[in-house]
Formats: C-alpha cells, sequence, structure tokens
C-alpha cells in the first residue's frame, strides 16, 4: 500500500494492481485474457457480474467487474454465467392479464421480502419492488422500474427464493410494450402506404437525378425546427 | 476517483468562465474552414496512418495501417492439413449475435430454413447492447422515406449505394412496426404517437427511442425472441474462415470453441456473416465505444473468400469520448450532452467549436486544440483531453434535468465519485464506427455466391459517413433481407465439396504481394493483458 499498488485474490490467488483499475482491467493487467466474463466493458451488457469480499468483512458483495474499481484485500470470482430458467412463450398468444407473469413464473408468489435483490443490481434499481409489482400483476410497474436492467442475473444468483428477477422483467416489458402501450397509428398508416406502393416512385425519382441534382436539392431541403 | 488537484485547478478556469458562456454562442464553421480543418486534423486524412494493401480485391488501394495488418495476414488454419469432416450440416449459417445476426436468423428460422446462429461471446455482447441514442424511422407526417433518402445520402457525401440506401428507408417502417409487434417499449405520447427527435443530419425529427437504452432494448427483445423460438445457438464459438465449394459459392465455415480450442467444421447452404464492427483493432491508436469483440472478424474472413470491401478509408470517430477517468477512457459520451446545452471548452476555460458540427468536424477541431494549440487538460495517465461542461445543462434547463435525460450517463461517472451535474467531463475523440465494409447487394449476397453480409461489418449504405440512428435500423433492414434471402436461397442450392483452396490462394497473394508476416487473422479477441488495456 502507499506505492498505489493493491492486493487482490483473483479466484483465491494474490495478484498486484494499480489501485485505480476496475476489476476488469486488473485482471488484464494481471495476465488474464478474458474470455468469458467481459461484452461491452461499458456497464451495458451484464457480462461481467462479480461477486467479491473485503477481507475481515464477512459481507459478500456485487458489481459489475467493468464498472467497479479494485480494493485493497478483494477477494472475487466471476459469475459469467447463471443457470436461470427462462421460460418459452410465443408473444402473440400472450394476453396482458394481471395473472400472465404468475403463470410462466408461479414461482415469484415464494418471494420473501427480503430486498437482497435490490441490494445486489448494480443499476440500482428498485428491484424487490418490481417483483412485488409482477406478483401483483402490475405489468406497467414492473416494465418501468426495471427499465434499466441489464440482465447481469446477480439479483438471481442471490435470491433466497431463488427467483429470476431480469427474466420475469423482461416478460413484463415485452407485453407492455406490445399489449398496453398504445399502438403508433402513424407508423402503420406509413406501412399501408409503402405496401400500397405509393412512396417508391418518389424515392426512384431521387435515384435517377444526378449527383449535382441531389446535392442541390439536399442543400436546399427544409428542415424541421426544434 | 474524483478528479485529482492537477485537474481540479482546471476545472476552476471553466467554472470561472461559465456565467459568461451562458449567453456565447461560437460561429459555426463555414464550408471552407470545415474543410481545411478536416484536411488537417481529421485521421482519415493522415497520409502516414495509411499504407496499400498488396493483396485480395483491393490490391493497390490506400487504407489504414490496422486494417491493411488484419488483412495482410495468415489464417488460423493451415489449409494444406486442416481436415474438413463435417462435423454438423444446417440450411442457413448465422455468424454473430448482434442485431443483424439474430434478426438474420429470426427471419430465416421463421421461414422454416434450419438455422444455426454461432457467435463469438455471448448472445447480445454485441455493439447494439450499446446505442443509446436510437433509430431512424420516417413515419411522422411531416417525413417521408424519400426526405430519409436524401438525409442519408448528404450524410454519406452522395457514395453511398442508392439501391442500398432506398432499401434502407423504404423497410424502415416495416422494421418499426416489427419492433412494436414484438414489444420494443419505444418512447410515446399518450396516445401513442412516437416521441421522435433530430440527430446529427436529419433534416426531420426522426429519431425514435427507449429512453437512453435503445440498442440495449432491441438487442434484449431479439435475443429474447431467438430463445423462444428456440432457434439453435452456439456461445464462444467463433468462425475463423469460411468455406468454399470448388465452384467457389460459400457452403459453411470452420468455427473455433474458444474454450475447449478445437475446430468445428459446419456444412451449410447459406451464410450469413454480421460480426459487426472494427473499433477494437484501435485504428491510429484511438480508444473506442465498442464492444469487446468488435475485431472485424467477419471483413477479414469474407475478404479472404473474395469478396471486396467499400469504403473502408474512412473511420467514424466520435467527438465525444471519456478521458477520464481512466477506467473508462474511449466510452461514449452521447451527442445529447450537447444537444442539451453542454459546450466544448479547452484549458483556457474558452469555447473553441460550435457544439453542434458534424462529427468528423468536431472530432478534428478538439484532435487540433489539443496537438496543434496545446490548450487541451492533461489527465495523471498523460492523456488529453477538452472540457465538455455538463454542468450548463441544469443551468440552462432548471435542476434535475441532467439526470433526468442522461441517467446512464449520470450513473456512468457517479460510479468514480465524479458528479456531472457539478463537474465537466473530460473528453477526446474515439473510434466509434466502421462506415465501409463488405459490399453487398440489396439482398445483403456479396460477390461470393451464397455469402450474405449484414450489419457493421457491410459498406455501401452509409456511404462515406454514416448518421447517427441509420445503424441500428441498417442492422435490422439488413439482417431481415439476409435472413429472407438466404432462407430463400437454400432450396436453390446443392452441396458440393468443401475447399480451402481460396485460403491457399490468398496466401500465395500474400507472396506475390512481397508480404512477408507471421500476423495471424481474425483477431478474435484484443489482447490487453499485454499492453494495458483501453
Ligand atoms: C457505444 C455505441 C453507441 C451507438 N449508438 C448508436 C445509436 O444511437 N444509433 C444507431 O443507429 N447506432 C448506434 N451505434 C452503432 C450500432 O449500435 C452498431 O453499428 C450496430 O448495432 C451493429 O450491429 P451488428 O449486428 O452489425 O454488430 P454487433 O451488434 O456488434 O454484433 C456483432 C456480433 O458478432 C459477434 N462476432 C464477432 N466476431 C465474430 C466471429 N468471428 N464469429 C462469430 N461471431 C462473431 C460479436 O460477438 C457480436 O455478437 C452505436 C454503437 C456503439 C458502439
Ligand atoms: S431477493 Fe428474492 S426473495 Fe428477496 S426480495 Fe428479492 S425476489 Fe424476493
Ligand atoms: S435487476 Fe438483476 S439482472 Fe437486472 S441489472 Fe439489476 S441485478 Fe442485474
Ligand atoms: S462488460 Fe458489459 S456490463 Fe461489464
Amino acid at each position: 500500500m502507499g506505492d498505489g499498488m493493491v492486493t487482490i485474490y483473483l479466484m483465491g490467488k494474490a495478484y498486484s494492481v494499480p489501485e485505480n483499475l476496475t476489476i476488469m482491467k486488473a485482471m488484464e493487467y494481471s495476465g488474464f485474457q478474458l474470455k468469458r466474463g467481459c461484452g461491452c466493458r461499458g456497464g451495458f451488457c451484464g457480462a461481467c457480474a462479480t461477486v467479491y469480499r473485503i477481507k475481515g468483512d464477512y459481507r459478500v458483495q456485487e458489481g459489475l467487474a467493468c464498472q467497479t474499481v479494485v480494493e485493497e484485500d478483494m477477494y472475487l470470482s466471476m459469475i459469467p454465467f447463471y443457470p436461470a430458467i427462462k421460460k418459452k412463450y410465443d408473444i402473440e398468444e400472450l394476453e396482458p392479464e394481471t395473472n400472465v407473469l404468475r403463470q410462466l413464473y408461479p414461482e415469484i408468489n415464494r418471494c420473501l421480502g427480503c430486498n437482497t435483490c435490490t441490494r445486489s443490481c448494480p443499476q440500482e434499481l428498485e428491484v424487490m419492488d418490481y417483483m412485488n409489482a409482477a406478483i401483483r400483476g402490475d405489468i406497467e410497474k414492473v416494465a418501468n422500474l426495471s427499465f434499466d436492467c441489464i440482465m447481469c442475473g446477480l439479483c438471481a444468483s442471490r435470491c433466497p427464493a431463488e427467483l429470476v428477477q431480469h427474466n420475469v422483467a423482461i416478460l413484463a416489458r415485452r407485453i407492455y410494450g406490445k399489449y398496453i402501450l398504445p399502438k403508433a397509428r402513424h407508423l402503420a398508416e406509413r406501412v399501408r402506404e409503402i405496401e400500397d406502393g405509393r412512396i417508391e416512385k418518389e424515392v426512384d425519382e431521387l435515384i435517377a437525378k444526378d449527383r449535382e441534382g441531389l446535392e442541390k436539392l439536399y442543400n436546399e431541403r427544409d428542415i424541421e425546427g426544434e | 476517483m474524483s478528479y485529482p488537484d492537477m485537474m481540479r485547478a482546471a476545472i476552476k478556469k471553466v467554472e470561472e468562465t461559465r456565467k459568461k458562456r451562458l449567453d456565447e454562442t461560437f460561429s459555426m464553421l463555414s464550408p471552407e474552414e470545415k474543410k481545411e480543418l478536416l484536411e488537417n486534423f481529421h485521421p482519415d486524412y493522415r497520409d502516414d496512418a495509411f499504407r496499400e494493401v498488396k493483396v485480395g480485391a483491393n490490391k493497390g488501394q490506400s487504407l489504414p495501417h490496422e486494417v491493411v495488418d488484419i488483412l495482410e495476414a495468415r489464417s488460423r488454419i493451415d489449409p494444406d492439413s486442416f481436415s474438413l469432416d463435417v462435423d454438423r450440416e444446417v440450411d442457413v449459417l448465422v455468424i454473430g449475435g448482434g442485431g443483424g445476426g439474430s434478426s438474420a436468423a429470426l427471419i430465416a428460422d421463421a421461414l422454416g430454413a434450419e438455422v444455426l446462429q454461432v457467435t463469438k461471446l455471448r448472445m447480445g455482447d454485441a455493439n447494439t447492447m450499446m446505442a443509446q441514442g436510437g433509430i431512424q424511422i420516417a413515419d411522422k407526417e411531416n417525413d417521408s422515406p424519400a426526405i430519409h433518402f436524401l438525409d442519408v445520402m448528404g450524410g454519406g457525401g452522395f457514395a453511398n449505394k442508392p439501391d442500398l440506401v432506398k432499401a434502407l428507408v423504404m423497410d424502415a417502417p416495416e422494421v418499426g412496426k416489427w419492433l412494436e409487434d414484438l414489444g420494443y417499449m419505444f418512447d410515446k405520447e399518450e396516445d401513442g404517437r412516437m416521441v421522435t427527435r433530430h440527430g446529427g443530419g436529419t433534416s426531420r425529427k426522426r429519431m425514435h427511442s427507449a429512453r437512453d437504452y435503445s440498442g440495449a432494448e432491441i438487442m434484449r427483445t431479439l435475443r429474447d425472441e431467438v430463445q423462444n423460438r428456440e432457434v439453435p445457438t452456439i456461445e464462444f464459438l467463433p468462425a475463423v474462415e469460411l468455406l468454399l465449394t470448388e465452384e467457389g459459392s460459400c457452403q459453411g465455415a470452420v468455427l473455433y470453441d474458444l474454450e475447449t480450442e478445437e475446430y468445428m467444421v459446419i456444412r451449410a447452404k447459406t451464410v450469413i456473416l454480421a460480426t459487426g464492427g472494427f473499433g477494437r483493432i484501435h485504428v491510429s491508436g484511438f480508444p473506442t465505444t465498442n464492444h469487446y469483440g468488435a475485431t472485424a472478424d467477419g471483413l477479414v474472413m469474407a475478404y479472404r473468400a473474395g469478396a471486396n470491401l467499400l469504403f473502408m478509408d474512412s473511420t467514424q470517430f466520435h467527438p465525444t469520448g471519456a478521458a477520464f477517468p481512466e477506467q473508462i477512457v474511449g466510452l461514449l459520451i452521447t451527442e445529447k450532452v450537447r444537444g442539451l446545452g453542454a459546450q466544448l471548452v479547452n484549458n483556457e476555460g474558452e469555447q473553441f467549436v460550435y457544439p453542434l458540427e458534424t462529427r468528423d468536424a468536431e472530432a478534428s477541431a478538439i484532435i487540433r486544440e489539443c496537438e496543434d494549440r496545446g490548450r487541451g487538460i492533461e489527465t495523471p495517465t498523460g492523456m488529453k483531453g477538452v472540457w465538455l461542461d455538463s454542468p450548463m445543462i441544469d443551468q440552462i434547463h432548471g435542476k434535475g434535468t441532467l439526470k433526468k435525460e442522461l441517467p446512464a450517463m449520470f450513473r456512468q461517472f457517479d460510479r468514480f465519485d465524479i458528479d456531472i451535474t457539478e463537474d465537466p467531463i473530460l473528453i477526446y475523440p474515439t473510434l466509434h464506427y466502421q462506415n465501409g465494409g463488405v459490399e453487398i447487394d440489396a439482398s445483403c449476397e456479396t460477390r461470393v455466391k451464397n455469402l450474405f453480409v449484414a450489419g457493421e461489418t457491410s459498406g455501401g449504405v452509409h456511404g462515406k459517413n454514416r448518421l447517427m440512428g441509420n445503424s441500428l435500423l441498417d442492422v435490422l433492414v439488413f439482417g431481415r433481407r439476409a435472413g429472407r434471402a438466404a432462407a430463400e436461397r437454400v432450396r436453390e442450392v446443392k452441396f458440393g465439396k468443401l475447399s480451402l483452396d481460396h485460403v491457399k490462394d490468398y496466401n500465395r497473394g500474400l507472396e506475390e504481394g512481397g508480404v512477408e508476416t507471421d500476423r495471424v487473422s481474425p483477431m478474435l479477441l484484443p489482447d490487453y493483458s499485454a499492453e494495458g488495456s483501453f
């Protein structure tokens, strides 16, 4: 310590690494070429779920390897894969009813209300709240509360009731997006216009123009205001 | 990990001038100034960053060193001794687990083809997952595919292939409908109207979004659907070489299990390549916004099989990549930050460029400020950057705006104890997008028969410069087209004798071109264990 280095334990083995690195970069610094547990490197994909414990502390904490900075005496292990259950369904056949989440994932009723999921979420989502909403059948609430979920699976890996929060959540979001959010009428109308062949001609006329003509049209096009 | 003292002093200057700058507008570049700026400072114009490629369909063309390096390299397998005993036969082999590959797999599967989708990392470990801004669709009353067409052509410098642009803009509404029907959570008004915004180079507000997780919402929805439809997929199984028949049509690929390090030979009637872009080859040493697997593998494989490349001499640098803290260098700071009023400021606390120039000009101006004028701010690791004055956002639009409009961004910095509502963000241009790629026709077929390419690996649709929001659209439009064309082609194809002669020919080409190298490609994974990472 003091020399800008810290000691971390990758799956139990000690390595000395610069103190400001993320767990991911610390592993690379230590000579690992990552295969699993590394995707976007920017906190978007959930590939790099990691659990760790600081020496002397009994608590196990959770984080994303690409977003969490190493600490002195950190014992860590990645969970690049977690055998979470994922129900198959035909989105066309589902009905947006209050019991649809419970029908596919009846085990959600087993939630103990322990809040471990919320505490472990690296996105700081109110996971337990959305699970409660799921039990009540409030699809809209599940969809909105879980929207920033990157499906890292950390909540599921820690849940004492063995629930799969993120898979329940994506089901809710898809039902919400498909059945509950009103359809965009202007979008359907545009699709119809194209199918009826009412649009193609305008584009073909542009294609027929020479470069100069096209450039002129481009430079003179009007731009919608803010 | 908040700002160290050496940077604190520089931040003071930004704070001192903030009030004055609030009513200051920096003038836009004139066309002449812009031209001069680009020619002097854009990495695409730096002669020393390029060299002639000596082998393959684009032989003689000048391309960035890093691209030439992976093209002028040897196969991972020895074509003379490699056994082509077939491990598995399918109709359509889809290579890539991003937006392009997944939409292709879904459509081919729906058309009844027997599909196998393989990917290098996990399904969804892909650039598609990272897109924040949105997707362009001309679906509003004041907009039309023709207007969209003109924007795309103008943005691309009129170098785009018009038939591809037509496909892009004409299919866009159908793609929007497809997403809506799959349950994509578009940002909508109460009555279902799409919330749409401008993006760089749009003449209509046509950017559709799902908060600032637009790409993630596409990727997780498609991935869920691929799983629901039980399309066979295998992860951590990248392709390393395509297989041709003796007649020269594509009929499969050699795959490599990253974990067991064993090879696998797949014979397929048609092949779809959707392996994404090239950020991780770090053109001109730039950091990148791209995901870990963006190593241009598809480009290399298609090129070795005889396909040709378009516009690989133009690279899109995003002007605002994070330059501090070190942990997130290169990470995208979305255009929206500038859209909401944050200015770019140098070490004197002064503006030096209009914040919403086109990406190429904006990036060049930042490079000039740091490299030529010496007005950058240095970080403890010696990297230079300029300030993006994010605290202005709340001052202009009211407290709380930044957190509400940019939750992902706020969280990103908060993790490192930097509060971007209080302190500015240090930025430097970052490698963002592969403008060019493998030439395709409107059904995604390449020069190599039965080889289809979709998404960022392909070239032509965006000309020399892609506009934001058109690549999420691109991967879905052409992913679907590739899926359809490849599935329909299956009926006409008879299996032939598999061969690696094209690899032998390519090796001969290397020798004839005088290339002596022990480089090996595709790269598959960047190696950050040796040199320190980006
Ligand atoms: C940070 C960021 C923000 C962006 N924002 C926007 C935006 O707002 N709007 C927009 O339109 N576009 C945006 N883009 C661009 C857009 O996201 C991408 O161009 C697009 O998603 C590419 O999709 P793809 O399917 O072609 O490639 P990807 O999504 O990158 O998928 C490629 C897949 O191929 C796999 N693969 C790679 N090599 C191999 C191999 N050898 N064998 C097998 N599989 C392989 C990869 O692992 C990956 O799964 C953004 C990009 C980034 C990086
Ligand atoms: S961790 Fe599991 S049991 Fe505990 S609150 Fe969350 S869902 Fe319920
Ligand atoms: S809700 Fe669960 S899966 Fe989603 S981001 Fe939080 S911890 Fe990860
Ligand atoms: S690598 Fe994607 S979230 Fe960490």
